[in-house]
């Protein structure tokens, strides 16, 4: 079994939107049709977005960090919206475990996104079906583009690699290694949906300096300590060999 | 959530329109062991079916205003298995298929007698499509409801109570356009229909009243920090991600003050439950259309704003991914 997913590290992630804008560009151009903008140039602008970066400002002053948080579909591994759509529109790949709408069978009744406790879905008001995050399925398994460029299109442009991408069911995947090398969790486990994108935690490099360091642990004799301090007037080691 | 219109209309009119058919053949269930008076078939049985089906009727096309494409409808009766959607959209027509054969038999008074009952009753197709037709008003509440109640993170929603919720506001409106409609065709059956009427509305009053107090004490599951994943009490949301709104905003916020949602809640609970009991009550001694319209058009307004009330009050985990709004 495979199932494919994005690791999104949040202590890499500067908030550049950079992987908003490449999801954009490559899922507007596709053969599924455009994703919808009203108002791009005015005032209230809206459109269809499969993918979206939030800010967090965590803590208090003076101890605060700023999050940034991209969100997309989670592709969960137990998605609810899938059961409730009342066409087969959304369904869940076998083969890799992508959650994805058949644009072509989709009423928009909106049920699926009422399903997902993420606000994942987003409906394409001039499509007027339901669209989300495909793991760029027409790029990750398209023989045209070189080895390295099947992946999804935010992957690829994030400029920090805050985006890795594989399959989360080989343990020896990079994914699954940074999941467990770095404490990677899932959003709302709550609800049991076993999201299959995870997040990597921001992490502090710390190091606590304690009394017995600032000591050598090897002199217990404190010999160092018996050595005559020369008063501060005297010439020091440097003086000595210049003079 | 924010409230769609047209979803407020279906589940309402198709409500009254269920409760109106369980009227219909409440009261020819008693004709048969001759606790009331039979009916005549056309002015009583085939006309009230006919009202019956055009509530049914009219809630399916606003059912329709709600999808994005309603010309692919169809579709939707492909994933009964697991869609309580989807059994929906293929129990609401096979109901208003039983409604109109039970409204054509009366009205053609096709009556062949199907069984007979020890004491001399006879069964006849009109009380075997009405048993049918029951069964499939009851499976259509239960659809509508569990549409709802099926999804465990809208916990408003996800409770036994949504569904007796459904059944009971859905028969109290029918039985009170049943008052209103036996008054009319001038059959002495309103006084019948008025006391189950106001039996249904108490009933209706106290599991309407349970679920309140009990959204009124649920504590959510999810917070800012399970959503996003980090500890912390203080986490403030600087950005959304959009400039303007996108569908999350629009779909998930129905945008009104507390004091709206509480006067909305107010205003139900007196149109649904005060007001039509005393009207139906006065409307009993005698036949009395005028008042008894005037009790189902009160109940039906206050049921409008009783389903307002029960999107607006369902808070999606979603929200909690746009701080500014929630
Ligand atoms: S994140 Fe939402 S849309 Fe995506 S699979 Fe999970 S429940 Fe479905
Ligand atoms: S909006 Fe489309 S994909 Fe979603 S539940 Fe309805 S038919 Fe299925």
């Amino acid at each position: 079994m495979t199932q494919l997913a994005l690791v999104i590290d949040l202590n890499v992630c500067v908030g550049c939107h950079a992987c908003v804008t490449s999801c954009k560009q490559w899922n507007t151009s596709g053969a599924a049709g455009p994703l919808a903008d009203f108002n791009p140039y005015d005032g209230d602008p809206t459109g269809t977005f499969f993918n979206r970066v939030q800010s967090f400002e965590v803590g208090e002053f003076p101890n605060t960090q700023t999050v940034h948080f991209p969100k997309s579909c989670l592709h969960c591994e137990d998605p609810p919206c899938v059961p409730v759509c009342p066409t087969g529109a959304s369904y869940k790949r076998a083969e890799d475990g992508i959650v994805l709408v058949d644009y072509d069978k989709c009423i928009g009744c909106k049920y699926c996104a009422w399903a997902c406790p993420y606000g994942a879905r987003e409906i394409d008001e001039s499509r007027k079906v339901m669209t989300k995050c495909t793991l760029c399925v027409d790029r990750i398994y398209d023989p045209a583009l070189p080895e390295r460029e099947r992946k999804p299109a935010c992957v690829l442009a994030c400029p920090t690699s805050a985006r890795l991408f594989g399959d989360i069911h080989d343990p020896d995947s990079a994914v699954s290694q940074a999941i467990r090398d770095n404490a990677g969790y899932a959003l709302m486990p709550e609800w049991g949906t076993h999201p299959a994108n995870h997040y990597l935690p921001r992490r502090k490099t710390q190091r606590h300096v304690h009394a017995d360091e600032l000591e050598r642990a090897d002199n217990p004799l404190k010999i160092d300590g018996l050595l005559p301090k020369p008063a501060k007037t005297e010439p020091s080691l440097d003086d000595v060999t210049s003079w | 959530m924010n409230p769609a219109f047209s979803v407020i209309l279906l589940t309402t009119l198709l409500g009254a329109g269920q409760g109106l058919f369980l009227a219909l053949f409440t009261a020819q269930s008693y004709a048969l062991f001759d606790l009331l008076p039979q009916q005549d078939s056309r002015s009583f049985y085939a006309s009230g079916s006919l009202t019956a089906l055009a509530l049914l009727a009219a809630g399916l096309g606003a059912s329709f205003f709600h999808l994005g494409r309603p010309e692919r409808a169809w579709r939707s009766a492909a994933q009964w298995r697991t869609s309580w959607l989807s059994r929906e959209t293929i129990v609401l027509p096979a109901f208003m298929a039983l409604v109109f054969l039970y409204g054509v038999a009366h009205w053609f008074g096709w009556k062949p007698v199907a069984a007979t009952l020890p004491a001399g009753i006879a069964i006849d197709a009109t009380l075997v499509l009405g048993l049918l037709g029951t069964v499939l008003a009851f499976l259509l509440f239960l659809c509508t409801a569990m549409i709802y109640a099926c999804l465990p993170f809208l916990r408003e929603w996800h409770s036994p109570l949504t569904v007796l919720n459904y059944i009971l506001l859905g028969g109290s409106s029918g039985f009170t356009l049943a008052t209103a409609f036996a008054a009319l065709a001038g059959s002495g059956l309103s006084r019948f229909f008025a006391t189950w009427a106001i039996i249904l509305t108490a009933a209706a009053f106290v599991s309407r009243g349970a679920s309140l107090l009990r959204n009124a004490r649920l504590k959510p599951r999810s917070t800012l920090q399970t959503a996003i994943g980090i500890k912390h009490p203080r986490i403030v949301q600087t950005s959304h991600g959009s400039t303007g709104g996108t569908f999350n905003t629009r779909e998930f916020f129905h945008g009104r003050t507390r004091l709206f949602l509480r006067s909305i809640k107010w205003l139900f609970l007196v149109a649904v439950f005060a007001a039509p009991i005393p009207l139906l009550a006065a409307a009993m001694p005698g036949p009395a259309p005028a008042i008894a319209l005037l009790a189902f058009a009160i109940q039906y307004a206050g049921l409008l704003a009783e389903r307002w009330y029960f999107f607006a009050e369902a808070n999606h985990p979603q929200n909690l991914y746009y701080q500014a709004i929630a």
